[in-house]
């Protein structure tokens, strides 16, 4: 009998995915995987934190706990908590009701559940993302039906922030569009407005009409500090207007594959609140009904601790302050070497990514004769370095400058 | 525009920024209107909010002990114990966990499928059934979007939903007969009949839902040969293996029986309730296809479904899974105590029965036996259901679906009598 699929093609593998396919079929003791976006130790090991260990126990030694369906919105403590967490405790938003949070499948959950909502009950279709942002990006917004726009980002001259463009792109924007903003250490290019920037964004935004649709992927990883990685969101609840807010557990707390996030949805009122999160709701019962209980479980026996919540909060430094040694030891072991370029923006740049400005036959040359695995548009994840292997990665990075155009 | 934006940052325009702030803000959502409720979920929020100490819950479609207090499986606690500690978290695949994958084929297809050994089985990790029906329908909608879904009558309700976000047209075929409250398998076959060729048809696989009708193994086969006379795909949801009869080999016999025939089927897999896991989200969505190499086409475009919903699909409860049947003694205990379930439930639906018989009722209570699973179609009216909830603080879904997981030992002679009560005169 013939198939009823025979017409479907072959997906082209992820461009990300595809990177670690390579790096582990190549039998070279000097390889480096510098495209996982996935926090490593010194040691190049992937890390459970101990106060996620702990909470583990908890929950298994607890012969009271069951494993029934948790609501629609996912667990109740856990949504206040995240709420709490991103908006900060003193938030009139939270004090005063208006906030909808639902438990979702990390970021990329988060993402799709609000874009889905957006597309049934707002009034523009439109959002715009910065290029270049993180390659699922736009495929989950065209999946929720939404269109995608560009606006101006990076600047490849400076390797930071195109700034002017950033404000043309959005001040030509049609009214009431909506607009995605990395809330902190960009992906991939891990530049970040300065406060002074965001600020005028936020006045720009606000004075369109623009619908905010933040996507929260590194609180306290960036920094070291979840409030100063807060901080964009913050000042736009602060002056009264919404906005929506994807928050993702995944690298912060190292839950990578548990899958939690949460999508939060700042109103005007808790009655408007309320019925938001009943739509939202129905967006996600035919989508799987209701969302997995482990993690978000793990997540709030963390937050409402304030013993485990500081533990917390020193593991999290701990894994921000060596992203940012790496980041010195790299721009410091290229000053050294000499290596032609300014490259101050490894040490400018924030968060788990480098932008290095590398193009894609430099690349290509130092994963050929270096054994060093990156993304093609010259992306490397400083959590793959470490202190042993920074002098491989400044030897490749020479050489591709010095003999590969 | 620039130059203004950047001199009004000063203390009188702080206030008039608020207020552009809030009025822009108001007109966003005013039109949004409360959702109505979930009807199935309704039911346990009215229940839990009652105060009666006669209250019985029979709306849940989760598995109560004889004590109506929900079950964590042993084999699960042991697999969570050898979990905790040990594993890393980071990401699954898009596809998931292949191991709890590979597992999880040989319950459907069996032990030694011959398609698992030729790699012919499309198959990715899935939110549940749930999850796995939502990522075939928007394959469904990608790939043979002219399409349609031909969804029985009655069903679970979300699957309506599911089709219809995935954007499939939704046509539907006769499936219970209210005046025997058994299957209508001759309006079946006419709609099977008469549906163009090559529609796509949802089939559940055992224990239907919500009526626990499911048709005989003789009329699966005339099912399946009048299916490939018309060319139709079908699509099983298996939500209840091993739960229906206590026997997975049994409870997936459509499914085999089809294989049998040669159809290429899909099939949506959830460990929710035959494993007990139903807050952790695991199950698998598959596709039987030509051959390897679509086999690996078609995962491929499954996994690019899968990526902007959720990227890749939760880690604990898939490791749950692949402890649990990748261990010979704790796969034996698993199947111990997904019978011990079943019978329990069947042991249930015995007892309602007589006790209504026994009560002298006129109505005849046969279908409580002779349907299979979680659920029985009582075949009460809503009216009726109402007055169950308000006179006898019983909690059940309107259209007469009681859940005999919720009906114990110390509640069954209750409930008979109040079902007897509100029927008697009809």
């Amino acid at each position: 009998m013939e198939s009823v699929f025979s017409n479907v093609v072959r997906a082209p593998e992820d461009p990300i995915l595809g990177v670690t396919v390579a790096y582990n079929n190549d039998p070279s003791p000097a390889k480096l995987n510098l495209g996982v976006g996935a926090y490593r130790t010194e040691e190049g090991k992937p890390l459970v934190l101990d106060v996620v260990r702990k909470a583990e126990q908890q929950l298994v030694n607890d012969p009271s706990r069951v494993k029934e369906y948790i609501p629609i919105a996912g667990l109740a403590d856990f949504n206040k908590l995240s709420a709490k967490l991103i908006l900060g405790a003193d938030s009139p938003a939270i004090q005063e009701s208006r906030v909808a949070t639902i438990q979702c499948l990390s970021g990329t959950g988060s993402l799709r559940v609000g874009a889905e909502f957006l597309k049934k009950h707002y009034h523009q279709s439109v959002i715009f993302i910065p290029k270049p942002t993180w390659g699922n990006h736009p495929k989950v917004f065209n999946l929720a039906g939404l269109s995608v726009e560009y606006y101006r980002y990076y600047d490849p001259a400076t390797r930071g922030l195109d700034f002017q463009g950033l404000l043309e792109d959005l001040g030509a924007a049609p009214s009431g569009a909506i607009v995605l903003l990395h809330a902190c250490a960009h992906n991939p290019t891990g530049v970040d407005p300065t406060s002074e920037q965001w600020e005028q964004i936020r006045q720009l935004i606000r004075s369109k009409s623009l619908l905010p649709f933040f996507d929260s992927a590194y609180q306290g990883f960036a920094s070291g500090s979840l409030d100063t990685d807060a901080h964009s969101v913050r000042t736009f609840v602060a002056d009264g207007g919404g906005c929506l807010i994807a928050q993702s557990y995944a690298k912060n707390m190292g839950l990578y594959g548990e899958r939690v996030g949460a999508l939060s949805i700042v109103c005007k009122s808790s009655d408007v609140a309320s019925k938001v999160e009943s739509q939202v709701k129905l967006v996600v019962r035919p989508m799987y009904s209701s969302p997995p209980i482990h993690g978000a479980s793990i997540v709030a026996t963390i937050l409402k601790s304030s013993d485990m919540y500081n533990d917390w909060t020193i593991e999290l430094k701990g894994m921000a302050d060596r992203i940012i040694s790496m980041r010195q030891q790299l721009f410091e072991a290229l000053q050294a070497k000499g290596t032609p370029g300014d490259w101050s923006h490894i040490i400018k740049q924030i968060g788990m990514f480098t932008f290095t400005g590398l193009n894609k036959e430099q690349v290509a040359f130092m994963t050929k004769e270096f054994h060093i695995y990156m993304t093609s548009d010259g992306r490397i994840s400083m959590a793959g370095l470490s202190s042993k292997t920074v002098p491989h990665l400044v030897e490749a990075i020479h050489a591709a400058v010095t003999r590969v155009a | 525009m620039a130059m203004r934006i950047r001199n009004s940052a000063s203390r009188g325009t702080m206030m008039s920024r608020q207020i552009s702030g809030l009025r822009s803000m108001s007109s966003w959502w005013k039109n949004v209107e409360p959702a109505p409720k979930d009807p199935i979920l309704g039911v346990t929020e009215a229940f839990l909010a009652d105060p009666s100490p006669d209250k019985v819950n029979v709306g849940v479609g989760a598995y109560r002990d004889d004590n109506g207090k929900p079950v964590v499986l042993e084999c699960v606690r042991e697999a969570e114990r050898r979990i905790a500690g040990t594993s890393f978290m980071e990401y699954l695949p898009m596809g998931g966990s292949v191991k709890m994958v590979d597992e999880t084929l040989k319950l459907a297809y069996g032990d030694n499928s011959e398609f698992i050994k030729d790699k012919r089985i499309a198959a990715v990790q899935s939110l549940s059934g749930t999850g796995a029906c939502r990522l075939f329908a928007d394959f469904q909608k990608r790939f043979r979007p002219d399409s349609q879904i031909y969804i029985p009558v009655p069903t679970w309700s979300n699957h309506h939903n599911i089709w219809r976000d995935a954007q499939v047209t939704q046509k539907t075929y006769h499936y219970y007969h209210p005046e025997t409250k058994g299957l209508d398998f001759s309006g079946l076959m006419d709609d099977v009949k008469n549906a163009p060729e090559g529609s796509f048809f949802l089939l559940h696989a055992c224990a239907h839902n919500p009526t626990g009708v499911d048709p005989t193994e003789e009329q699966w086969r005339e099912i399946s040969q009048l299916f490939k006379a018309k060319n139709h795909f079908a699509f099983f949801d298996m939500a209840y293996q091993g739960f229906a009869s206590g026997d997975p080999a049994r409870d997936a016999k459509s499914i085999r029986i089809f294989l049998e025939d040669g159809h290429h089927i899909g099939i949506s897999q959830s460990y929710a309730k035959n494993m007990g896991l139903y807050g952790q989200r695991v199950g698998c969505l598959s596709v039987l296809c030509e051959d390897e190499k679509q086999a690996v086409t078609v995962k491929s475009q499954l996994q690019q479904l899968a990526r902007p919903m959720y990227s890749n699909p939760p880690l604990h409860g898939a490791q749950i899974v692949s402890t649990i049947l990748g261990d010979p003694a704790l796969k034996g205990l698993w199947l111990k105590e997904v019978k011990v379930m079943a019978d329990r439930i069947i042991g249930m639906r015995t007892a309602l029965r007589e006790s209504l018989e026994k009560l002298g009722s006129p109505l005849s209570w046969e279908h409580v036996t002779k349907q299979i699973g979680m659920f029985c179609y009582s075949g009460m009216t809503p009216e009726q259901v109402d007055r169950l909830t308000s006179e006898y603080h019983i909690y059940m879904t309107r259209n007469g679906r009681i859940s005999m997981a919720g009906v114990t030992t110390g509640n069954v002679g209750y409930l008979a009598n109040a079902i007897h009560e509100v029927t008697k005169s009809s």
